[in-house]
């Protein structure tokens, strides 16, 4: 979690990018409603905003099939002609809310043509994650004065092993940008994928229980700026979820065959990589291609 | 222990007057028993220059000679040769570890089989110096007897090795100075010219002017003695310098050993044109040909700086600046490529001549090198426009499509159901109510109230538990270490153990199987300074705060596991001794146990 100071205007000033969860197969099979749960997350924006005068935040919500960006509270036509302030709604989000509706229209169209496709329920989380990162290099790339960015990922589907690679992209780039990924998990199942994230880039995971009370989570552990945290004590996963999964199949694995030259992970024994096409040689145990193997590790003891 | 019982010896044919000798910190005592005798002396080890001592071998008795800066000599006659090692040895320590603050030329090399040089020793120091943990080892261990030095030593090979191999490797060159050209001192009283002769200077002339070299070996001894062989070369010199080719060529005529000297060097021309004939023929030899031996003395400046032109017949007693120069570039740029460095200037010409024999072998040209020559030369004169098309063969190019990378990803999704239900959505229904709850909060606002304080309360209280917990077991930060939380002494001391650990198992697994008695006895030495390891780290475990104790003892518990191997390999190599020893009959000669 390495802040990068010298960049700011002032200490705690913070960018977040939310990735929003919209996936609708996942929200039919909850008990909290997607009502619920966003206004509880309008109300944490809301917050955020309030914490410091510069603070910036963009949503991006991750679809089904698609990802968009629907708010950013940098641009000033935020607040649109149409929105009523009725209701206790912050007129800031009125544009929130079109966008949004806006872009599950499309997503379900484009979703149409997967009528039957038997996949696992999971929302394009890369391609969100790969669209904050774009924003955020943008960002970086107006100069000096520029607040502190950092991912906070709103997921409840569970992991899609076909993303995986292009997650652990995403993961590295973040890492190498020093962009933090904090993740905050609502779904049943365990993600390893935001486990892995938070871990490599320093940011916090939390998977909390109740989402009655996901606006107090949200609060008290996301809303910390990176620079408070280097005196808050923010709650850690006891041991990480390192499994990978293989590039052929996609299923998650513990074990598995890993090329020497481009560390593709494969559940079986190949002749060729299928990814930089390395023709693997006979090895000196019964014909395997030389490799080691991929272990699940439940937790990475750090070096001393 | 320092002291020995000696007698002391001002001088060979002394009898020797009995006594102790004490070697202490920097000091060498010696005490005569009698108290009256007045050969009580004190020598401080940075005084003394050398030491010699007498062979095990030899009949004589166990003899140590300390000579000091001053030129005295002191001998000592130890009790027996092992006495007399160990004080030489511990001299010889002490005597390395002053030198590295005064530098001077090592004392005289101790020529026994395991003793080591002082060069090795100043080594050994210096790399002890720079490692601190290797010295806390080297402390621990070599100097409380468990392991000797050369054990301690022997792995360590590449860290001793390093210095000495990059001390050898590096070639000294030649000077660019041309000290053979330097003119001599003349005394106008006497009428005396002197010219200085160093191994230098030899070695250039031999490097320089072949004929010279091959003269030197064709008439030193047979002919000349060198003194006179070097008169002459001299007397070529001086005739040269005075620029009276009358007079030199009066002289070449009369001696002809002289006149090798003033000819102009034949072996050099024949090289030249060996050289000339080798090179590639379009190669345009014009300004060569200003350079080599062949060309005719008709201009360029004198050696000794003027430009006047010289009769023909007498043109062969003189050199042009130009040729020496050029000749001495040549060898300097060749670099001393013999190792000879000898006082004897045959031995030197020998070797020189030598060099020049293999490669001129190697220059030769061969029939093949011949038409590889004619062929190149025929490549390189062929014209362009003329030739025939030519179609190499060429490799394809292969650029890969990139969206293969991508695309092979999703390419072989299974299509097998997941767990958990395999429903099949209805894509329809499912945005439908994803668009009614975000119409529900645009018309109805955000809930009021947001959250109720009970639920509030209580993540608050579940979050506060989980971190105080989390604290507990890993540290503030996911990435601090538990040897972080340790305070400073304990941390260094599990850090010492586990190096010391380590050094003391390599020397014991090594020593198995037990051959020799010495092996037994260095097990012996190594498993109790495992045992008391052992007990330190029990020790230490003790010693820390209860909150740490049991990561602590996580922390050493392989290093315990290690220990305990040891000692049940020991222990079973114990009783299977015994039991064989025991079963052996009397007459089994070596039961060492």
């Amino acid at each position: 979690m390495a802040s990068v100071a010298s960049k700011l205007y002032s200490d705690d000033v913070s960018l977040l990018v939310l990735l929003l969860d919209t996936n609708p197969f996942f929200w039919d099979t909850t008990s909290t409603t997607f009502s619920q749960f966003l206004s509880h997350v309008l109300a944490f924006l809301n917050a955020v905003l309030g914490l410091n005068q510069l603070n910036q935040v963009v949503v991006i919500a991750t679809g089904y099939s698609s990802c968009d960006y629907v708010y950013d509270s940098s641009l000033t036509s935020n607040v649109s002609s149409e929105s009523r302030g009725t209701g206790g709604i912050p007129a800031l989000f009125g544009s929130l809310l079109e966008k949004l509706e806006d872009f599950i229209s499309r997503d379900a169209e484009l979703s149409q043509g997967d009528e039957h496709v038997d996949r696992i329920a999971s929302s394009l989380l890369s391609g969100s994650l790969s669209m904050a990162l774009c924003y955020i290099q943008r960002i970086f790339r107006t100069g000096h004065l520029h607040p502190q960015p950092r991912i906070l990922c709103l997921q409840g589907s569970p992991d899609g092993p076909e993303q995986y690679v292009a997650v652990m992209n995403s993961i590295f780039s973040a890492q190498r940008l020093m962009v933090p990924i904090d993740s905050c998990y609502i779904g049943t199942q365990n993600s390893a994928f935001l486990q892995q994230a938070s871990y490599i880039t320093g940011g916090v995971h939390h998977a909390p229980k109740q989402l009655g009370g996901l606006f107090q989570f949200l609060t008290t552990i996301f809303a910390t700026d990176l620079h408070t945290r280097g005196f808050v004590q923010l709650p850690k996963p006891v041991g990480v979820d390192f499994r990978a999964s293989c590039f052929c199949h996609k299923k998650t694995i513990d074990m598995g065959y890993v090329c020497s030259v481009c560390l593709s992970i494969f559940c079986e024994h190949h002749k060729k990589c299928s990814t930089c096409g390395s023709v693997f040689g006979q090895s000196k145990l019964d014909g395997a291609n030389a490799s080691s193997s991929v272990n699940d590790r439940k937790r990475k003891a750090p070096d001393s | 222990m320092s002291d020995w019982q000696v007698k002391y010896k001002s001088s060979l044919k002394d009898r020797g007057t009995e006594g102790i000798l004490k070697l202490r910190e920097g000091i060498l005592l010696f005490v005569p028993n009698d108290p009256t005798s007045d050969s009580k002396l004190k020598v401080l080890t940075p005084n003394i220059k050398s030491q010699k001592y007498t062979k095990e071998g030899s009949k004589k008795p166990a003899w140590l000679n300390l000579s000091n800066k001053q030129g005295d000599s002191h001998i000592f006659e130890f009790q027996n040769y092992q006495d007399m090692h160990a004080c030489r040895a511990l001299i010889t320590k002490a005597l390395a570890k002053c030198e590295e603050e005064q530098p001077k030329k090592p004392a005289a090399v101790l020529t026994s089989a395991e003793q080591l040089s002082i060069a090795d020793l100043e080594l050994r120091f210096k790399v002890l110096r720079e490692n601190i943990e290797l010295q806390r080892l080297h402390k621990e261990f070599v100097e409380t007897k468990v392991l000797t030095e050369d054990e301690f030593w022997a792995t360590r090979k590449k860290l001793l090795g390093k210095d000495s191999i990059r001390k050898s490797k590096q070639q000294v060159g030649l000077k660019s100075m041309m000290v053979s050209g330097i003119k001599p001192s003349t005394d106008g009283r006497t009428n005396r010219v002197t010219f200085n002769l160093t191994s230098e200077i030899i070695f250039q002339i031999f490097a320089e002017k072949p004929a010279v070299r091959q003269a030197f070996i064709n008439y030193v001894p047979s002919k000349m003695t060198e003194k006179d062989f070097w008169t002459k070369y001299f007397r070529a010199e001086y005739l040269y310098s005075t620029k009276n080719t009358a007079v030199a060529a009066a002289e070449a005529a009369e001696d002809e050993e002289l006149a090798v000297f003033l000819k102009p060097d034949e072996i050099l021309a024949q090289e030249a044109r060996q050289k000339i004939r080798r090179v590639d023929p379009t190669l345009d030899m014009e300004a060569d040909q200003g350079d080599d031996y062949t060309h005719l003395m008709d201009h360029g400046i004198q050696r000794d700086g003027t430009m006047d032109v010289v009769e023909p017949q007498n043109g062969q007693f003189r050199r042009s600046l130009l040729q020496d120069l050029n000749r001495h570039a040549a060898v300097v740029l060749e670099g001393r490529n013999i190792d000879v460095d000898s006082e004897n200037t045959r031995s030197v010409a020998e070797a020189l001549a030598r060099v020049k024999q293999v490669s001129k072998a190697d220059g030769e040209t061969t029939k093949d090198a011949n038409q590889e020559r004619l062929a190149r030369m025929s490549r390189l004169a062929e014209m362009e426009d003329l030739q025939a098309p030519q179609n190499f063969p060429l490799a394809p190019l292969s650029i890969k499509d990139p969206r293969d990378y991508f695309e092979s990803q999703q390419g072989n999704v299974v299509n097998e159901p997941r767990g958990a239900g395999t429903l099949k959505r209805n894509v329809h229904e499912a945005y439908g109510s994803l668009k009614e709850s975000i119409l529900e909060i645009r018309t109805k606002g955000l809930r009021d109230p947001l959250i109720k304080p009970e639920v509030a309360f209580e993540v608050f209280r579940s979050l506060t538990q989980t971190i105080s917990t989390a604290k507990n077991i890993i540290g503030k930060n996911p990435r601090e270490s538990f040897l972080d939380r340790l305070p400073k002494s304990t941390r260094d001391e599990v850090l010492h153990h586990w190096t010391s650990i380590q050094e003391l198992l390599k020397h014991f697994w090594s020593s198995y199987p037990i051959t020799t008695t010495y092996l037994h006895t260095k097990v012996g030495k190594l498993k109790d300074a495992m045992s008391n390891s052992y007990s330190q780290l029990e020790a230490m475990k003790e010693s820390v705060q209860s909150e740490l104790r049991h990561q602590l003892s996580l922390l050493v518990r392989p290093m315990q596991q290690a220990l305990d191997a040891a000692f049940q390999h020991y222990d079973a190599d114990l009783q299977r001794r015994t039991a064989k020893s025991a079963r052996g009959s009397a007459g089994e000669a070596n039961g060492s146990v």
